[in-house]
């Protein structure tokens, strides 16, 4: 910072920036993080649209909260909305309603911010799947992975709280589930939903209570963990799609400054007029029509926001009964019988066990394959068929119950029976995503050996050739060597199979690892060795020889026999 | 009186006459047909023996085959005696009777039968055995004086939304059965809905439901459906799912086309 300090501008301007910068060293950072390389393509713009509809959220919540008031209290409804006139109802549920009907613009605001939040988490998920099937987990990056999984709880957290706000029948229908879940925790269940819910269902403390943690402590945490992802970015630098010129060691893209911080710049305000679009046409949850919340009516066709879809869903699958056999158990405690309502408990199985999954799936795929290297060149999914196969048996896994969340709907649009669809869910959910795995690693490799097919013999073109000695042949146009160095350039994994220990024994673990390694990597497809391409592409070089050789033969003989009449 | 004579064997006479006549049996069916919905019938026409008399002819006709000569009932049908004049009237007047096909419940169709049959087969089967009898005029007029918008939306959600749903956009029962959605259908067959309970449907009796407040139900239901949708497009009024599907199908494709356009234009 002293070294600048003879540097006299000459313009006003220069003047100004130069005092700014001889005191905090602003061109040094500008300098450092201006000429950051990024790559470009468009999947990686999914997390910028999640900031970017983040920091929409923070400015239409802010908004909201002048006129929204948390408290459960009750007030008689003397607002403009006639069909709830003079019903009794709580401060928030009233005050939901003035900013949809009284405070100027505050109607579109709601919109904004409810659509925003959809947007939100819908764009964290879609980062998230793009960075799982192009293998951006693996090391160095299996921590903002950790943060990127916290973000998206967070997100669901967020969304949760928000949603239950405006203390309408719908939204307090979503707070009735939580409380019977909580209830449902075998010993301490009761004293749980009793501490959040500061005594017995609904109580009066609750909304202020999830107000505290929708606009402080998760906003807060979700900022935090936002800084340190971006912080691990740089950190880490970007991945980058495997193309020539593309090393572990390099990134081929564009440096921040200027162009991408102007697009990036831009993208904000088209994500910002996307949502403001959106907010503006759609109605998002009407909350006059749901009324004020009371314990007593649960109307039909009550579900959650898309992102807490999948917990409902779950619930929704489970019988409370399998024929005569009943999954609600009692435990025999000495001060007397405890329930045990295992229809509620067992659900919460395959939901945690989808999020532990997602969490630790960077060790879980390294235990798998034995790779321990760094990696900053993406793969293509058909490449990685074990983890395509695996990540989208989880989105099977996930969108079964996210259907089954809507299975009422389904029912009554499609013309369907409630039990039926139910029934078809129940063995979806198990049957899904083995068949998913089958299926989507058969297409991998199908597509790695179209893939081999095109780099070793090229496209097809439909052209057929006809050769004089009567050969049929369709000529081939080989395809140019950007296209093939993608096409060749990656690396089949092959199983491990189970090592002995220092014992020299085989433990259990090892061979279920080894189970699963060959699972994942048995079948594959050899990638292309040059000395492959090299006589693939010289007996292409023959062959054509020949051909027009051929030709060159039959004309001379045609000639030839010409000559002789 | 002269140009006319004069005119009669213009050759347009003939093309006006037609006019005219067309014109006049038009305006005459028009009225006709006005003054017919304009007034519902009296207490007096379901009882008159004329109107049971047809009522029972097109009873025969149309009906006996499942219910039975007689509205005694048969192996098809259920027998309708005491089942009363809303009855008949919700269940012919919507279409949901004579039956289209046999299935978990009745569906809404056009209407087979006009309002003065209908009302016929209603005096004819109200002769068989009193039930409920068409409501009057009074408790479906959702002007009414004494109407509470608010308190008709309270029983709302107590006793309807649970099948019918909050936005009464209709929700789903076991095996294939559904509540309808209430968007768009007449007071007399919401308020005969609730009186005679057809298909899944509860019976909302008088004792437990008085007709006031049927009549504030009703009114809530009107006022909701001519309130529109403040906050734009109601994605069909179905809540969550719709949105959830609109941002993971519409909102996604506009946000990857953004993207996918910024990220061809990089140099």
């Amino acid at each position: 910072m002293s070294v600048v300090q003879d540097y006299q501008a000459s313009t006003r301007t220069g003047k100004i920036a130069n005092f700014v910068d001889t005191r905090m060293g602003a061109s040094g950072i500008v300098k450092e993080f201006g000429r950051k390389v990024f790559p470009d393509h468009w999947t990686f713009l999914f997390g910028e649209v999640a900031l970017y509809s983040f920091i929409v959220l923070v400015l239409s919540g802010t908004f909201l909260t002048f006129f929204f008031d948390p408290s459960m209290s009750d007030v008689v409804y003397d607002g403009a909305y006639k069909p709830l006139y003079g019903v009794e109802m709580s401060s928030a549920y009233a005050s939901t309603l003035d900013i949809s009907f009284e405070v100027r613009g505050g109607l579109f605001m709601r919109q904004v911010h409810h659509w925003g939040a959809l947007i939100f988490v819908a764009a964290v998920s879609v980062h998230m799947l793009r960075v799982f099937f192009t293998g951006a987990f693996r090391r160095p990056r299996e921590l903002n992975w950790i943060v990127g999984s916290v973000l998206l709880i967070l997100a669901l957290a967020a969304g949760f709280t928000g949603y239950s706000l405006p203390d309408d029948v719908l939204s307090g229908n979503g707070l009735r589930i939580i409380d019977g879940v909580m209830k449902a925790i075998p010993l301490v269940g009761t004293h749980l939903s009793m501490f959040l819910f500061g005594g017995e269902f609904p109580g009066e403390h609750v909304i202020p209570r999830l107000y505290s943690l929708h606009i402080m402590v998760i906003p807060a945490l979700i900022i935090l963990m936002v800084a340190i992802h971006l912080f691990m970015v740089v950190v880490h630098k970007h991945t980058q799609y495997p193309g020539p010129g593309r090393k572990n060691s390099n990134v081929v893209g564009y440096p921040v400054g200027p162009v991408y911080a102007a697009k990036a710049g831009g993208f904000f305000f088209i994500v910002f007029g996307i949502i403001a679009l959106i907010a503006g046409f759609l109605q998002i949850n009407a909350v006059w029509n749901y009324g004020p919340y009371d314990p007593s009516p649960v109307s039909a066709g009550t579900q959650p926001d898309w992102y807490i879809g999948w917990v409902d869903g779950v619930l929704r699958l489970m019988p409370g009964m399998l024929g005569d056999f009943s999954f609600l158990w009692h435990l025999p405690l000495p001060w007397g019988w405890n329930a045990l309502p295992m229809g509620v408990l067992i659900p919460m199985l395959p939901a945690g066990a989808l999020i532990l999954g997602m969490v630790l799936w960077p060790w879980i795929e390294r235990g798998v394959s034995g790779d321990n290297r760094e990696h900053h060149i993406l793969d293509r999914p058909r490449n990685a068929p074990g983890r395509t196969a695996a990540g989208v048996a989880g989105v099977i896994f996930y969108s079964v119950m996210w259907l089954a969340a809507s299975s009422d709907l389904i029912a009554v649009y499609f013309k369907m029976s409630l039990n039926d669809v139910a029934y078809v869910l129940r063995v979806l959910i198990i049957l899904g995503p083995i068949l998913g795995f089958i299926i989507t690693k058969r297409i991998c490799l199908a597509l790695q050996r179209k893939d081999r097919e095109i780099a070793l013999h090229g496209r097809e073109t439909g052209v057929i050739e006809f050769s004089p000695e009567g050969a049929i042949l369709e000529r081939h146009e080989l395809v140019d060597q950007y296209r093939l160095y993608e096409l060749v350039a990656f690396e089949s994994r092959q199983p491990v199979p189970a090592q002995p220990n220092k014992k020299g024994k085989v433990g259990t673990w090892e061979k279920f690892r080894a189970f699963w390694s060959r699972r994942f990597y048995e079948d594959r497809v050899e990638p292309i060795s040059s000395q492959e391409l090299i006589e693939a592409h010289s007996e292409h070089d023959q062959q054509r020889r020949k051909l027009q050789g051929s030709v060159a033969t039959a004309v001379r003989e045609l000639e030839g026999k010409r000559d002789d009449s | 009186m002269k140009a006319l004579s004069q005119n009669r064997r213009h050759p347009m006479v003939g093309v006006a006459l037609l006019l005219l006549g067309l014109l006049l049996t038009g305006g005459l069916y028009s009225l006709a047909s006005n003054i017919n919905s304009a007034s519902a019938y009296s207490e007096s026409d379901y009882t008159s023996a004329d109107n049971i008399a047809d009522g029972e002819a097109l009873f025969n006709a149309n009906c006996a085959s499942c219910h039975g000569v007689g509205a005694t009932g048969g192996p098809a049908g259920p027998s309708l005696i005491g089942v009363g004049a809303a009855s008949v009237d919700f269940q012919v007047g919507t279409g949901r009777m004579p039956l289209q096909m046999n299935g978990p419940q009745a569906q809404e169709k056009q209407a087979q039968f006009n309002e003065e049959q209908t009302m016929q087969l209603a005096s004819y089967v109200h002769s068989l055995g009193t039930g409920p009898t068409v409501p009057e005029d009074e408790y479906l007029d959702t002007d009414h004086a004494d109407v509470d918008l608010a308190r008709g939306g309270d029983l709302f959600r107590v006793n309807c939304a649970m099948c019918h749903s909050a936005s009464a956009g209709g929700g789903a029962l076991t095996r294939g059965k559904y509540a309808p959605s209430l968007h768009g259908v007449d007071e007399d067959h919401i308020y005969e809905a609730m009186i005679t309970g057809p298909q899944n449907m509860p019976v909302f009796s008088d004792s437990n439901l008085a007709p006031e407040d049927k009549r504030d139900v009703i009114a809530y239901l009107k006022e909701f459906e001519s309130q529109g949708y403040p906050g734009g497009a109601s994605l069909g009024s179905i809540g969550p799912v719709a949105e959830g599907l609109f941002v993971w199908t519409g909102g996604l494709a506009l946000l990857i086309g953004f993207m996918v356009w910024l990220t061809t234009r990089s140099s």
